[in-house]
Formats: structure tokens, sequence, C-alpha cells
């Protein structure tokens, strides 16, 4: 069944605030093969000018996946999450996040589309910091495939 | 927003080609990104259900691909804190034998566009076994 496009526009409650750590950072970065000091060496970060060590780009994906849950799990929109693979993905950047950050992300439902029996649904994640300063835009998205037989 | 990428915008042209990369997916590199990232789907570690979905084998995230390509840019800037933009849209697995040596992701990648404020559009073409596995792979970079 298609989805419901009145569900188009629609925003949810603003995540509870993730804390970036720098050894979370590190993980990633390592887990990523990157090895930029300004990712795990708070002096090499200092001489970029960053005040702290900053994270790899796609880094922000960690919590605007995880903050779609929201969306792909609500009950009312009713999408089959077995069925969904990642379509696009794309990031604005106000500025690196960085360790210390305190970040928040409010998710937005900006496009439903049916194209040749799949779902296309594109989910905004905006994340901001403690000041209520813009860090990052993720843009998702998420293509339910066709039943088999339809 | 810092800028201290070291290359300056005065210095590349449209078609000024950035140092290419190649990086190796293993099935640990993937499990180690399923940790670091959070994203568990077996469809990245477990070949029974891979192949049960109708994949040909275990497949990389498509959020690893994505991070590898980045770092032919982020390489060129010195500064990662330069990308402005960057997108991909996911066309093709990378498909990840059960080996010692996984798959390669091949990364090319120019200059396509300079924009205003000492900014320019770089594209990126990645590839994998001979296809391209992520399309539309543009960034958005500050320069100096």
């Amino acid at each position: 069944m298609p989805l419901d496009q009145s569900f188009v526009g629609r925003s949810y409650p603003p995540t509870r605030p993730y804390e970036v750590g720098r050894e979370k950072i590190r993980e990633f970065a390592e887990a990523v093969g990157d090895t930029n000091p300004v990712y795990t060496d708070v002096e090499a970060a200092r001489a970029q000018g960053y005040p702290e060590v900053i994270a790899p780009p796609t880094f922000a994906f960690i919590l605007t996946y995880q903050a779609a849950d929201q969306v792909v799990n609500d009950p009312e929109l009713g999408l089959d999450y077995s069925r969904v693979v990642h379509g696009d993905q794309k990031f604005v950047y106000s500025r690196p996040l960085r360790a210390g950050d305190r970040l928040t992300v409010t998710s937005h439902i900006d496009s439903i589309k049916s194209l040749a029996g799949n779902e296309v649904l594109a989910v905004r994640g905006e994340v901001y910091d403690e000041d209520g300063q813009h860090v990052v835009t993720g843009h998702t998205v998420l293509v339910a495939r066709a039943p088999e037989g339809e | 927003m810092t800028v201290a990428a070291r290359i300056s915008y005065d210095e590349v042209e449209v078609g000024t080609e950035l140092p290419g990369q190649q990086f190796p997916v293993t099935r640990a590199a993937l499990v180690r990104y399923a940790g670091a990232s959070g994203d568990f789907n077996p469809i990245h570690w477990n070949e029974r259900v891979a192949k049960e979905v109708g994949l040909p084998d275990v497949i990389a995230h498509g959020m690893f691909t994505m991070a590898e390509a980045v770092r032919v840019v982020t390489d060129w800037t010195g500064d990662p804190g330069a990308v402005v933009e960057y997108g991909v849209r996911f066309t093709k697995p990378v498909v990840v034998p059960d080996d010692d040596k996984g798959a390669t992701v091949e990364v090319s990648a120019k200059v396509a566009q300079k924009l205003d404020d000492r900014r320019v559009r770089v594209d990126l073409t990645v590839v994998s076994a001979g296809v391209r596995v992520l399309g539309m792979a543009r960034a958005v970079v500050q320069l100096s």
C-alpha cells in the first residue's frame, strides 16, 4: 500500500542530546582507515584552528540514522523496514562535529514518492548544538522496494 | 567556518584532478565499521542473510564506501572541515568476498565547477570490480 502523502512535512521531536566523544571519533576514524591527525590529536586539531578534535565528515550519520528510527518505526507511517534500502545520502555542514559537542537531531519528512512500485521517502535530519546553532543537515533517501510479485 | 585548506582556489581549474586512491574493503573492515557506526544490518557481515535477501554475497555498508570516497577530498585539502557539502547515490553494492583480499574501491575525482566564495565542486568517480558503485558523488569544498 502506498505511504500516506499527508506525512509529507511531518516533524518529529528532537532526540536526547548525543555527546560526541574523543574516543568515539578515534574509533570511527580507525574503522574507516583515516589517519588524519585532526581526528585523534588535539594539538593537530588546534593547529588547524579547531578547539577540539573533529569528526570525519560522515560521522554525522551515526546521529541522523539513530534519529530516523522515529520515522521508519512510526507505526502510523507503516514503512516495511525489511524492504528498505539506503538510496541517497547528503550532508550540508555549518561546521565539523567535534569532541564535546552535545547535539540534538530533529527529523522531518520532506517527500514521499511512488516510483515503479517502490516507495521513496526523503528524511531530513537537522543537527543542532547546545547553543541552538546549526551544525549539519543530513538528507537521507530511503527506498522501500516493491514486494515480490507486484 | 575555519578555512585551513592547503589548496588555494587560485591554483585550481575546472578539470584539475585530485590524487586518486584505492581502498581495500575486507570482511574484517566491515565488522569493525558496523561496531563503530552502530549499523549492524547482517547483510554486511552474514553471507547466509545476504543471500536470503537476493544479494550475491555480503556487501559493504554504503556509508562505509561514502566515508572512504571522501578521503580523496579530505587528503587533498588537509582540512576535513573544508568539506561544506557531500552527497552520493548508492547505485550498486560493493560485494565483499570471504577471503583475505576482499574487494577494492577505486576513487578518482576532479574539480567540476568553480563556485563563489572560493569554493569548488568536486565530482567523484567510485568504482569496484569495474562497476560504478556511487552515482552523483559530489562534494563542495571551501578552498583558501
